[in-house]
């Protein structure tokens, strides 16, 4: 046992699933002690909103503000709102206004925008702009207004009696705040989906309950085929012609067919997690017992088992000493597959609109059904789907990195 | 043979047929024998013959399509767990692969606890039990404060086989079936191994029945011979009558084939087919 | 004094496991084969017999490794050749090479005359096929096997069949020498004999020109080869020729081994059977002295921390012990 596990270790395969799984868990467990939402809490107003760190406004100007003197502060002010398309454009209505190009050199932003400020004129009739071109120079105009101050804003309150508006403070451009002062700053790693929940701390959850159905389903598999498999295989005669019809039964019916059909009939309303979890465990054990049954027929001729037939052994206690054993290392390795398998299974189930109540547990699959109705990949928005997919295949891969590892161990015909 | 030796098994009409319609095959075809207590008898036969499935049958790990079988004269009754528990106590078996007669997950030690327990000593004392143990390997010249607690990976095929012998000691069965049980040991160990079978049937007064395909090493061992061929028995004797004085073709034949020291081994009579 | 077909000097060959450990499986081993004759080499499971049988023929799979030694074949220099030029002018056309079970090589979906085309065809591309089965059929006529196999698929032939096949393949090409290991171990009695006068006829007919033969069954070797050399741990400890090996043995394993012969034979229930207790030793740190020493009864302090060598005896046979012939006559003769 010892000298098995040493040899599981050393299998460079097996290694790489086990650690890529083994973080996927330790993100999973550690991430929810951090942060303490509940996952399908809405935060925002209902659109994707992209990833990134999001810092409360009017909490950042009551914070007290720092005097920092930061090189190229003014050119990156500018860049942000006058960018390189902005500045093409400026030029190409001033070459339209009859300024010729040789004199309009768009890296020089003081020098356009002295030109700009000279000629520009909404009302000025440029022939060959659309109406929509038009609105955009106007805006662009807006936008540029007084963008070579170095002033700051004015805050001002409105005063209730009176209406009008009292200065209460400044913001200067050289103000900076220590965002650890801020109090409301949060980071969405993953941005929201469309209902407006953070991807991350949902996509956290989610895995768990996938895991946990992809665990619950693969073990009633696995149990499942390895009884029947054992008794079918070890017994023969009757019993074996019994069991082998019901795993005919269930081959001949296509397992997603079969889960579409009893996830159906069940109803939106006794759809949970563990309901669907144990619909896809007991359907998926055929091949399991199928095999387990042919690895016992070979084993039960062995001479151990005949020795242990005549020692006088039960039926019970010759499957479970002298024929369990010997297939336990086979039974891991389906097991390891079952779990994958069910967590596409629910996948599958769920993008189809078939999985669990949508309003208790997020799951992956669910994820990616939001993501899909919500049309996320057509507009862009890859946060809602990408970080899904990824994962599902992260643990798809390394639970089937980890068999194969474990079946070069066991199985020395396939090491290379 | 003198009339006070007791029938210790007989068949009759021994018969055993796998497969159904046209892909029937017979592999035991209408047996009869009677062996005696205390006999070492040889069934000599080569692959295909069905002496092993005869083995199987007599120790009632397969069923009879036909014949039936008789314990020191009385018919034998294996129809429930029980009575085969029963039998069991009287019959027992060495298989030819050492290696993959034990359960390579257990430690040796509960091989004979096994037996220990079928005796019905599970409520000896401790101290007994060892006492029974080291008693059994001591016979095959091996010493159990060595052997405890280990697997059966860590002992040789030789070792291994002895630790059957010494399992058949502790039971102490009226007869003992040993199938090929030296041909996957090596020449060097061999001898050990036949010596203590004729020591089991010399001490204990077992019955062995010694199944082999190598007629040199039935003449060696056996009081009596039978030549099985296709499923029958086609000659039967004392050894020195079958192999010094065989009377079937078949036999002459299997003699003629086996290579020899003393005397000339005749090539020449080789027919090509 | 003929000529020397295969001759080998002090060749050692090792297995490396998978942690690294090496394993010396051939421990020095010369011998000599001349043309016409054939060398049996006996000893138990282990000894190193299956691996030599592979190390001479120069071609190394991992994880057997060539260490040291000269291997010369015909006067031809083999050992330390490139693969490549072994596998294109060695295997098959020099030496032929047949494992245990050989029948097994032979594949199920193809006819035999397609299998015997291919290996001709892998070494003298140009011959025809109407060349081919003209040779095949004289070849096999001459061995005693029926034509009509050629027209058959391997699963239609019995196991003797199949190997006789096998064996009347491999030396196709004439090669100098036939290493055979174990060729009739599989094989019931009768399709024994005929493969044994198969391997006779092959010499006699000097299709091949000597072979080495390996077993662990030594009335066989008594009655096919003309000299025997036993091995243990790795070395030879006996050589000589079959009558002198089988009834009068030196070294005290092959006393034991002769000892232990069973034959269908008047006077053998009388004898009694010599048994060697103990196993080989470990080959991964072969003790320093005799390696029998653990096992042999008649052994003294000085087996162990000498290392012993293969001594000379004046009939031209060859043992490794401390003691002297006549000593270990007389200690013979006493038990």
């Amino acid at each position: 046992m010892k000298h098995t596990l040493q040899q599981v270790f050393h299998s460079g395969k097996f290694i790489v699933g086990f650690c890529i799984f083994v973080t996927l868990l330790l993100i999973v467990t550690i991430y929810p002690i951090i942060i303490k939402d509940p996952p399908l809490a809405t935060i925002s107003q209902g659109n994707f909103t992209p990833p990134g760190i999001y810092v409360n406004t009017y909490d950042s100007i009551g914070t007290t503000p720092f005097d920092l003197d930061l090189p190229n502060a003014a050119d990156k002010r500018l860049e942000s709102k006058l960018n390189n398309d902005d500045r093409l454009a400026m030029k190409d209505w001033l070459v339209l206004d009859g300024i010729s190009a040789d004199q309009i050199d768009t890296t020089n932003t003081v020098q356009l925008l002295d030109q700009w400020e000279k000629n520009y004129d909404p009302n000025k009739n440029i022939k060959g702009l659309t109406n929509a071109k038009r609105n955009y120079y106007i805006r662009l105009d807006n936008s540029v207004k007084g963008i070579l101050s170095t002033s700051g804003d004015i805050i001002a309150e409105k005063d209730p009696q009176t209406g009008a508006l009292v200065q209460t403070g400044t913001v200067n451009q050289t103000d900076y705040v220590n965002i650890s002062q801020v109090p409301n700053v949060r980071v969405l790693p993953l941005g929201t989906d469309n209902f407006g929940r953070d991807v991350m701390t949902e996509l956290v959850k989610a895995t768990v309950v996938s895991l946990e159905i992809g665990l619950i389903a693969g073990a009633i598999a696995t149990l499942i085929g390895l009884t029947l498999g054992l008794l079918g295989g070890y017994i023969g005669g009757i019993v074996d012609d019994i069991i082998m019809f019901i795993t005919n039964l269930f081959t001949v019916i296509p397992s997603i067919v079969l889960l579409i059909l009893i996830s159906y009939s069940i109803g939106q309303d006794k759809r949970g997690a563990v309901t669907i979890a144990v619909v896809i465990g007991f359907t998926a054990w055929v091949w399991t017992a199928r095999a387990v049954r042919s690895q016992v027929i070979s084993l039960r001729n062995r001479d151990h088992v005949n020795l242990s037939k005549l020692s006088g052994h039960s039926i019970i206690h010759i499957i479970i000493n002298d024929i369990l054993p010997y297939i336990a290392s086979y039974v891991v390795m389906a097991l390891i597959l079952q779990i994958s398998s069910a967590i596409l299974a629910e996948a599958s189930l769920s993008i189809l609109g078939l999985g669990p109540r949508t309003t208790d547990v997020p799951t992956l699959g669910l994820m990616m059904n939001w993501a899909m109705i919500y049309q996320a990949e057509i507009l862009g928005k890859w946060w809602a789907y990408f970080p899904v997919l990824l994962v599902i295949a992260l643990i798809t891969f390394s639970m089937n990195l980890m068999n194969t590892g474990l079946d070069q161990v066991f199985n020395p015909a396939l090491r290379d | 043979m003198t009339e006070e030796q007791q029938s210790c098994l007989r068949g009759a009409g021994l018969t055993k047929v796998f497969g159904i319609g046209r892909q029937k095959t017979v592999a035991v075809d209408h047996v009869d024998f009677n062996f005696y207590e205390g006999e070492i008898v040889s069934i000599v036969g080569e692959s295909g013959s069905g002496k092993t499935t005869l083995a199987k049958m007599l120790l009632g790990l397969i069923s009879l399509t036909e014949g039936e079988i008789y314990f020191q004269g009385e018919k034998r009754d294996i129809s429930s767990q029980r009575k085969k528990q029963e039998y069991w106590k009287n019959i027992q078996a060495i298989f030819q692969d050492p290696y993959s007669s034990y359960n390579i997950f257990n430690k040796i030690d509960s091989l004979f606890l096994d037996c220990i327990n079928m005796r019905g000593g599970k409520h000896l004392p401790h101290d007994k039990k060892i006492e029974l143990m080291t008693e059994a390997c001591s016979f095959v010249n091996l010493k159990f404060e060595e052997l405890t607690n280990k697997y059966p990976f860590e002992l040789s095929g030789g070792q291994m086989q002895r630790l059957m012998i010494a399992r058949i000691f502790l039971l102490k069965p009226k007869i003992l079936i040993a199938d090929e049980p030296t041909s996957m040991i090596d020449a060097c160990s061999r001898a050990t191994i036949l010596e203590m079978l004729i020591q089991l049937r010399n001490e204990v007064g077992m019955t062995i029945l010694f199944i082999t395909h190598d007629i040199g090493l039935a003449y060696y061992i056996s009081d009596s011979v039978c030549i099985m061929e296709h499923g029958k028995i086609v000659e039967r004797g004392t050894a020195d009558e079958v192999i010094l004085h065989p009377k079937e073709a078949y036999t002459k034949r299997l003699i003629n084939d086996v290579p020899k020291i003393h005397e000339a081994w005749d090539l020449s009579t080789v027919k090509y087919d | 004094m003929s000529k020397v077909m295969l001759e080998v000097k002090d060749l050692t060959t090792k297995y490396i496991t998978r942690f690294g450990e090496s394993v010396y499986a051939v421990d020095h081993v010369s011998l000599k084969v001349e043309e016409g004759k054939s060398l049996g080499i006996a000893g138990e499971s282990g000894c190193g017999k299956s691996t030599l049988a592979l190390s001479l023929m120069g071609y190394y799979f991992a994880p057997l490794h060539y260490t040291s030694g000269e291997i010369i074949i015909d006067g031809r220099t083999i050992s330390g050749m490139d693969p490549d030029e072994i596998r294109k002018s060695i295997l098959g056309k020099e030496i032929a090479y047949i494992p245990q079970a050989a029948m097994n090589a032979l594949n199920p979906t193809q006819k035999i005359i397609n299998f015997i085309t291919d290996v001709i065809q892998a070494h003298e591309p140009k011959t025809s096929k109407k060349e081919i089965i003209e040779l095949v059929e004289g070849r096999f006529e001459e061995l005693g096997l029926p034509k009509n196999v050629l027209k058959m698929y391997p699963v239609e032939l019995s196991g003797g069949m199949k190997q006789r096949t096998v064996i009347a393949t491999s030396v196709i090409l004439n090669p100098k020498i036939l290493i055979a290991d174990e060729p009739s171990s599989a094989l019931d009695v009768t399709s024994q004999k005929m493969v044994i006068k198969m391997l006779k006829d092959l010499m006699e007919k000097g299709y091949v020109k000597s072979m080495i033969f390996i077993t662990h069954e030594l009335p066989l070797l008594y009655n096919v080869t003309d000299d025997i050399m036993v091995m243990y741990a790795g070395q030879i400890v006996e050589k000589g020729t079959a009558q002198q090996v089988v009834f009068d043995p030196l070294h005290p394993y092959a006393k034991g081994l002769m000892g232990s012969i069973i034959v269908p034979e008047k006077g053998l229930r009388g004898v009694k059977l010599t048994a060697i207790p103990g196993v080989p030793p470990n080959l991964k740190n072969p003790p320093s002295g005799c390696r029998f020493a653990e096992r042999c009864k008649y052994v003294i302090p000085e087996c162990r921390t000498h290392s012993i060598d293969l001594l000379e005896t004046k009939g031209d046979r060859e043992y490794r012990c401390i003691f002297t012939e006549d000593q270990l006559r007389k200690a013979y003769q006493n038990d």
